[in-house]
């Protein structure tokens, strides 16, 4: 981990409800630029609730609320003034399961530039190549771009969503259990590619794989009902975690 | 035997009963039609205007108008309906203005077509001037199919996995651009069947155009969207109650009876192709 870390994302005091039912509390803590955050928790906890906040994902889901600061370089993301689609533009996202669109794997790529005014052809074609190389899926569709996503296997649909989310080249990416409805080997090719996505991205992924937050993040915070038990390095949180809770978690006494 | 088994294949034994009687009344249908009519379908038939009284000759403007009048409903009925649907279904938030539109539609549904006729009459032929004409009866099928189409987009627009939403709008997306470039395609099967059921629903009306639309005879060729029509359903009428000579055209009747329901068949047809092939393209 270099020495000079800068904080990306800042969170002060984040409070979320969905109508009455208070699902975040008072959650504070830091993101790095360049590394990975790893959320950590039994299912419920929140922390896909949490991850969606960073996008305004949540705005979607009717009676829902937010109260606190979510700082991205400073800048309060739930300001009234800021523009909820540059903010999806700045944060990436990729999804528990993997989901194309029914187009075909060209078009899934171009989509995020096209949406956004971009209509220099070769500039798109340059892009979708360089975020599917990116993304470690080239090789395997480079002969049949112009033929449907849904014909690929999950983990490589799982990829070409990646690579669908690189092409707009965000500044943080999102990533809710990416690998959970995969095989172990698409597994280890996510894993691999997260290694050197967070020298471009800042990274911040929901794992319930207590080996995989070991092996891929920097960082690893811990929720539990809907709290942050605790957010250090994740070489302090799964040798000697200061709270009581977190250690039941990694060595697998509850959960 | 166990009497559980017997029961089961007993219960079995009478759903596939009524299954069948659906079939058969299908059958018995088409076969009445087809050697009763049959013998009046020639080339003659299908290309021209009735003769003598309409004892004689064919039955194209009948044709021609029952085309117009559906494919014309449509381009009232799907605009509306579909901006209708992803209004309830994309944008609307749940509430009174919600459900009391949503109450409307249901009883437009409910509506007997004889009164959509009578509207139709009043309203578009006499307060706005359209007269008895194409126009009219558009407008009048139009709003009557407005609620099929209506609840099948919002079927289909339902039947789009949410998740094509969110990866739309996390890619920084606006919303229309979501409705139209996700949503929208991934809906257009069903939206589409929605359309072409409505569409052949629209051909078979007669109540709702005998006022509004459609005259008993014309001697001219429609040529303009004022002038009124004749129709398939409404020609049978005519031809079998007021017509001078109600026996001698029966084979007529029968012949234009079995014109509008191959009409009908193959719009039906169009749409389960059309939905199949679109799906296996996805
Ligand atoms: N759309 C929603 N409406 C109401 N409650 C929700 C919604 N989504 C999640 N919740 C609740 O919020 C809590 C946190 O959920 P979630 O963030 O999905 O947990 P995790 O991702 O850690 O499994 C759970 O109690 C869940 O039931
Ligand atoms: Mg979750």
């Amino acid at each position: 981990m270099g020495s000079e870390k800068r904080v990306k994302i800042s969170v002060q005091n984040l409070n979320f409800y969905y109508g009455d039912f208070h699902a975040l509390h008072d959650i504070s803590m830091d993101m790095y630029e360049n590394h990975v955050t790893a959320l950590i928790g039994p299912s419920g906890c929140g922390k896909s609730t949490f991850l969606r906040c960073i996008n305004r994902m949540n705005d979607l889901i009717l009676g829902t609320r937010v109260e606190g600061k979510l700082l991205l370089d400073g800048k309060d993301l739930y300001d009234p003034k800021v523009d909820v689609v540059e903010v999806r533009r700045k944060v990436g996202m990729v999804f528990q399961k993997p989901n194309p669109f029914p187009k075909s794997i060209f078009e899934n790529v171009a989509y995020g530039l096209r949406v956004n005014g971009v209509k220099d052809k070769k500039f798109i074609a340059h892009r979708v190549e360089e975020s599917l190389k990116m993304a470690a899926i080239w090789d395997e569709v480079k002969d049949r771009l112009h033929s449907s996503a849904l014909g690929l296997s999950g983990g490589q649909q799982q990829r070409l969503c990646i690579a669908r989310a690189l092409a707009m080249e965000p500044e943080v990416l999102l990533m809710d259990e990416p690998a959970s409805a995969l095989d172990p080997i698409a597994t280890q090719k996510i894993e691999d590619l997260i290694f050197e996505l967070k020298k471009r991205f800042t990274i911040v992924i929901v794992t319930h794989n207590m080996q995989q937050a070991a092996r891929v993040s920097d960082y690893t915070a811990f929720f539990y009902m809907g709290r942050l038990v605790e957010v250090d390095t994740t070489d302090v949180i799964f040798t000697r975690p200061k709270e009581k809770q977190t250690e039941d978690y990694i060595t697998g006494r509850f959960g | 035997m166990d009497k559980r088994k017997v029961i089961q294949s007993l219960a079995f034994g009478l759903f596939r009963m009524a299954a069948l009687v659906n079939a058969l009344a299908l059958a018995i249908l088409i076969y009445f039609l087809v050697k009763n009519g049959i013998s009046a379908i020639s080339w003659e038939f299908l290309t021209q205007p009735p003769r003598n009284m309409m004892t004689e000759g064919g039955i194209m403007p009948c044709i021609v108008g029952t085309f117009l009048l559906s494919f014309g409903s449509m381009l009232v009925a799907l605009p509306l309906g579909v901006a209708s649907a992803i209004y309830l279904n994309e944008y609307a938030k749940p509430g009174l203005a919600v459900r009391i539109i949503r109450i409307g539609i249901n009883n437009l549904a409910g509506v007997p077509s004889i009164v959509f006729g009578l509207f139709g009459l009043a309203f578009f032929a006499i307060s706005l001037h359209f007269k008895v004409s194409l126009l009219t009866g558009m407008f009048t099928l139009g709003f009557l199919t407005l609620p099929v189409v209506i609840s099948s987009t919002e079927e289909a627009l339902r039947s789009v996995p949410n998740t094509y939403r969110e990866a739309s709008l996390g890619l920084g997306a606006t919303k229309w651009q979501t409705i139209y470039k996700v949503v929208l395609p991934a809906a257009l099967p069903g939206i589409l069947t929605g359309a072409i059921l409505s569409l052949s629903r629209a051909a078979g009306e007669t109540a709702a155009i005998m006022y509004s639309a459609a005259v008993f005879f014309t001697p001219k060729m429609i040529s303009s969207i004022f002038d009124p029509v004749m129709a398939l359903p409404y020609h049978i009428y005519v031809l079998a109650t007021a017509g001078t000579e109600i026996d001698k055209t029966r084979p007529l009747q029968y012949g234009t009876a079995l014109v509008l329901i191959a009409l009908i068949f193959s719009m039906n047809f169009i749409a389960i192709y059309l939905r199949a092939r679109m799906q296996k393209k996805r």
